[in-house]
């Protein structure tokens, strides 16, 4: 079985400066390739720990000799361990780049280690495959290339039964899929859509979470919307449908997990799976309106329900990052959900959302802040046309708690103004649960900040609260309102507004 | 930021929605020189909105190493045999076990026990080579279904067939799950041997050893003798049709 362990794959025994900065470089790298829409990241199984306290890599470099010696011995050795231990130690050579090119460039190497991969010999196969999977992982694409030849094969083992040999398939398939279009062009007509289905019956979660990530890599190509989304395979609601709203259900099914993984905590297993699973769901937003009407709202509103009840239970790290592509998939599915023709009973109108919602929040909070951001974004799509979602905020005392957010950056407090804008637009029985309150003190606050566009959103709010409640703009000028408005009198974008709330509040 | 206990008990609660208050709004909210109007917004993907919950996951991605449990550290069993009739496989791990028995044991052809990796091309393998309605039936209609899950064709002839692999689905010309049924007849030694090797690698035969390799001469004996020698004797180093050979295998680490 493999064992899923949050380790690293830089020797340990550097300082945590050393640490920090390296994980500086890496965010850096990883923002400008995602601005160069480049922004790829592969998976790697590997069954040996790095050493600890030595500098550089554990392979061994393998030469042309040694690597010809190793196929030669496990394609015709007599003893099945010594063939065994030939493709192992193969195996640990190719995890260097330079035994990796080696490898390629070797004339008949890739041929032989299909056919040891298409062998009877059970360990042998799932060794070639080890092999293949490390050089699935190698960044340099004439490695990766190099795997192609075996890709029918990966396929056609995605219909056995025997879940480590399958759940590597996929991880090496994934791996494959996101190095280059070239490959993709070879694996669409392969029919690597309808063997990624035929995954979904799975019952080992591991399957599962190894198919989430080869098919999210899939979705994620740049080509995917015009190629592989409305390709025959793909195509069809109901295929599409089946094949990822199967997933859901499945993973949020009690038994699911009882059956296959009883030692892991369900948490964990979310964290596991969702990481891989859910941003498929999140790339496959090319048909919304077919995903509302078959229940995506409620079945996404139960995703997050669990997420914020095993965000209460555990610590585990990841968690947060499953969250994230649930987020995101249900705040633009309700963007569709408005503008179609959707059902009532196809909306999302569960108050339990919303405090699902502010639990994940507060996580966010904690562990990690960067995604406030979308978490409140969802909560602006909830509340912007739902007089219920805003009674919500209301009836379950979570003003307070929006405000605690202010402080942590300008973009969080544009969300949390724009959010209680949302609330206060509705009219007067709402201003009327938003002052008297802390609402008014905080707003004093954030006219104090700097950035235009936090100070704009505060005097927005200040003319609902004004308009909808007169007594507050009372208080305000009591509490030295106008001169919190003074500030930004010669401020371009501001004055025309400064000005107004100035009128009105001192003359009604 | 702290949550009222309400909210961990409404998530606690059953489905439902707040009966809103009512709605009631003024003219002059969000008029000139104000803006505000609520709206719900959204981001393609590509949006830098998303970049940093991005940036998180793939340092969490490339943070993760799944590895496999040690050997030390697999649950050991009492040393057990393979159950399947003829296979002296010996085990001490499950794991072992269960991958051993999914590729060799589990697809097999109970007329000829040739290993298959799945069901699917088990099903067609019987449907091909021991259905004799398939024989007749294929003379008259399209009877050889495309190998690739997800396509409908049919073909007239396996070499048909294979073309339609190479052509639209990018499949090897020497893919090893489409070998065409062999008549068996006597040939020469050499060229017995060569085809030999092929069968022996393709549709997953109970052999070692793949098309490249070029076969030892016992198994050269086998196939020349053809249906004559009762399927559960094998010559040749690990062949495994039927009975393995008598000594034990080493168990697997």
């Amino acid at each position: 079985m493999w064992l899923r362990r949050r380790g690293c794959l830089r020797p340990a025994g550097c300082g945590v400066e050393e640490l920090r900065r390296r994980r500086r470089e890496r965010e850096a790298a990883l923002r400008k390739a995602r601005r160069e829409q480049q922004l790829i990241s592969k998976r790697l199984l590997r069954d040996d720990a790095p050493e600890e306290g030595e500098g550089g890599c554990v392979a061994v470099i393998l030469g042309q000799a040694e690597i010809q010696q190793f196929l030669q011995l496990a394609q015709r050795g007599t003893e099945e361990k010594e063939r065994e231990r030939a493709l192992v130690s193969l195996r640990r050579g190719l995890q260097h780049p330079e035994t990796q090119q080696t490898f390629i460039w070797l004339e008949g190497s890739m041929r032989t280690l299909v056919g040891l991969l298409t062998s009877n010999q059970a360990l042998l196969q799932l060794e070639a495959a080890r092999c293949l999977h490390e050089l699935s992982h190698s960044e340099q694409s004439a490695v990766a290339e190099a795997c192609l030849p075996a890709t029918s094969y990966l396929l056609t083992y995605l219909s056995g039964h025997s879940s480590d040999f399958i759940e590597l398939c996929l991880y090496t398939l994934g791996n494959l899929i996101v190095e280059s279009e070239a490959v993709r062009r070879q694996l669409l007509p392969q029919g690597i859509v309808p063997a990624l289905a035929a995954c979904v019956q799975s019952p080992h979660v591991t399957v599962l979470e190894a198919l989430g990530y080869a098919l999210s890599q899939l979705l994620q190509a740049k080509e995917a919307p015009e190629k592989i989304i409305p390709h025959p395979a793909f195509c069809g609601s109901y295929s599409q449908l089946c094949f990822c709203w199967q997933l859901c259900p499945r993973l949020h099914s009690p038994t699911t997990h009882a059956a296959t993984v009883a030692t892991w905590p369900k948490a964990e297993l979310w964290g596991c799976c969702g990481v891989c699973l859910v941003p498929s769901l999140h790339h496959l937003q090319v048909n919304n309106a077919l995903l509302i009407t078959h229940g995506a709202l409620s079945t996404l509103g139960l995703l997050l329900l669990d997420l914020a009840g095993a965000v209460q239970r555990t610590e585990d790290a990841g968690l947060e990052l499953l969250a994230c592509p649930v987020l995101r998939c249900l705040s633009n599915l309700l963007t569709e959900a408005a503008v179609g023709a959707v059902g009532e009973q196809m909306q999302l109108r569960d108050e339990r959302v919303v405090a699902a919602l502010f639990i994940l929040l507060q996580f966010f909070l904690q562990k990690q802040p960067s995604l406030l951001p979308e978490g409140l974004w969802l909560l602006n799509n909830l509340t912007a046309n739902s007089p219920s979602f805003c009674t919500s905020l209301l009836s379950l005392d979570l003003i307070e708690p929006l405000l605690q957010l202010l402080p942590v950056s300008n973009v969080v407090s544009v969300l949390v103004l724009t959010v209680l804008c949302n609330v206060a637009e509705k009219g007067p029985a709402y201003c009327q649960h938003l002052w008297p309150g802390p609402l008014l003190c905080s707003l004093l606050g954030t006219l104090a900040f700097s950035d235009t566009e936090v100070v704009g959103q505060s005097l927005e709010l200040l003319q609902l609260l004004f308009l909808y409640r007169p007594e507050a703009a009372q208080a305000f000028l009591q509490q030295s309102g106008l001169q919190a408005l003074e500030r930004h009198e010669k401020e371009a974008q501001l004055q025309d507004r400064v000005h107004a709330l100035q009128q009105t509040a001192l003359h009604g | 930021m702290q949550l009222p206990p309400a909210v961990h008990a409404r998530l606690a609660g059953g489905p439902g929605a707040a009966e809103p208050l009512p709605v009631e709004r003024s003219p002059k909210a969000g008029a000139a020189p104000f803006r505000f109007t609520a709206r719900q917004v959204r981001f393609p993907r590509e949006h830098e909105f998303f970049e940093d919950g991005d940036v998180q996951r793939h340092l969490y991605l490339q943070d993760v190493l799944t590895q496999v449990a040690g050997a030390p550290e697999r649950p050991r069993v009492p040393e057990f045999t393979c159950q399947v009739a003829g296979c002296c496989q010996v085990f001490d791990a499950l794991e072992d076990y269960e991958h051993h028995y999914h590729t060799l044991h589990r697809n097999v052809c109970s007329f000829c026990k040739r290993a298959f990796p799945s069901g699917h091309l088990l099903d067609i393998h019987i449907l091909e080579w021991h259905d004799s309605l398939f024989q007749i039936l294929s003379e008259r209609q399209n009877m050889y279904q495309c190998l690739v899950e997800g396509c409908t064709e049919k073909f007239k002839t396996s070499k048909d067939r294979k073309d339609h692999l190479v052509r639209r689905h990018l499949y090897p010309a020497d893919f090893r799950f489409d070998k065409p049924k062999k008549s068996i007849s006597p040939a020469t030694p050499r060229a017995t041997v060569q085809v030999s090797a092929e069968a022996l690698g393709a549709e997953g035969e109970q052999a070692e050893g793949d098309a490249m390799e070029v076969c030892s001469e016992p198994a050269g004996e086998r196939h020349m003798a053809g249906r004559r020698i009762p399927p559960t004797i094998c010559f040749g180093q690990g062949a495994s049709r039927g009975f393995k050979s008598t000594k034990k295998r080493n168990k697997h680490q």
